[in-house]
């Protein structure tokens, strides 16, 4: 006997981050998924946005590792609330560790949360976690091929990256060469060229983030 | 690369569906898998001999419909496949086109006896 089911094998991810948006929006939180390879400099990024932005507006930041709560601590000085997720093993977040993760919150006094993904360019680009804004980075010492190898990610991303332009000249990355690549893949995204290292860049992307989390977009 | 998850949330969907019509053995398991989703069938497969081993569904054979990536210029309305993923029309040059499939990823049926 042959039985139809039709089910989305993602769908139970779906349907938890649909309920992780809502509890976001009833608290009036601006969610970013920070996605990359590791070592590309996620981390920075995220001290380097919390400095900036944390006097205009209250930040918590979750961070996904596969195990080590070495990034939790590197944000200690930081002194906003952050929660280390260790997957175990499990080469992305998802929906469901995110809904584990935010009783650790007082979610109404947030105006935005940055949930750094578990260093990867593959699957959490496949797992929603209920989030408003995909942000990505990309390093120039990863070389500009990486769209054509990781497709899915660069599809899927609202924004682009692109860090450790003060090492291009040490690089064969091609700056044009990858933006090129990428709208291809993918019109709608943003495009930021930016140094963690030497703060280049940075500013456009404050102000960015900032505009977004203001208008709730 | 996630592929064990996937395996799983794919055994739990068919165990569920097989419960619920009182199956005791799970003979057959139809997906549609998009090629955008990178899923790799033979990875699956291969946990699938590892998950399913104690279950009702150890020696179901997993049958994969494969769905190319299609996608349609929003200028002239060309319906192109889409290779290296580069949405560009080859029509008329537009780097701008909706996909049509590539993304699915679901369990379409059970043989169950």
């Amino acid at each position: 006997m042959e039985i139809e089911i039709y089910e989305g094998v993602f769908d139970a991810n779906e349907q938890l981050a649909r309920e992780n948006q809502e509890t976001f929006k009833k608290s009036g939180i601006y969610v970013v998924n920070l996605m990359a390879s590791p070592g590309a400099g996620k981390t920075s990024l995220v001290m380097h946005t919390v400095s900036n932005l944390k006097d205009r507006m209250a930040i918590g930041v979750i961070e996904g590792d596969i195990a080590s709560k070495v990034d939790a601590m590197k944000l200690k000085d930081l002194e906003i609330p952050v929660v280390q997720i260790n997957t175990g093993g499990a080469c992305h977040l998802d929906a469901n560790m995110i809904k584990q993760a935010l009783p650790h919150f007082d979610l109404n006094s947030l105006d935005l949360l940055i949930v750094e993904n578990v260093g990867n360019l593959v699957c959490p680009a496949e797992f929603r976690l209920g989030e408003n804004l995909k942000v990505m980075i990309l390093s120039v010492a990863e070389g500009d091929d990486k769209p054509l190898k990781y497709p899915l990610m660069f599809s899927e991303t609202d924004v682009l990256l692109i860090n450790k332009i003060d090492l291009l000249e040490f690089c064969d990355f091609d700056l044009e060469r990858a933006r090129d690549t990428v709208k291809r893949m993918n019109d709608r995204i943003a495009i930021f060229e930016i140094s963690c290292r030497t703060g280049e860049g940075l500013k456009a992307w404050f102000d960015y983030l900032y505009d977004k989390v203001s208008k709730k977009e | 690369m996630h592929e064990l998850s996937v395996t799983e949330s794919i055994i739990s969907i068919c165990l569920k569906h097989a419960y619920m019509n009182n199956a005791n053995r799970i003979k057959k398991i139809n997906i549609t898998l998009g090629e955008l989703t990178g899923i790799v069938d033979q990875c699956v497969t291969f946990y699938w001999d590892m998950l399913a081993k104690d279950t009702i569904a150890a020696d179901a054979e997993l049958c994969f419909t494969k769905v190319p990536v299609r996608a349609k210029c929003t200028s002239c309305g060309k319906e192109f496949r889409v290779k290296e993923y580069d949405l560009t029309c080859p029509r008329c040059g537009n780097q701008k086109a909706d996909l049509l499939s590539g993304r699915e990823f679901q369990v379409d049926s059970i043989e169950i006896e």
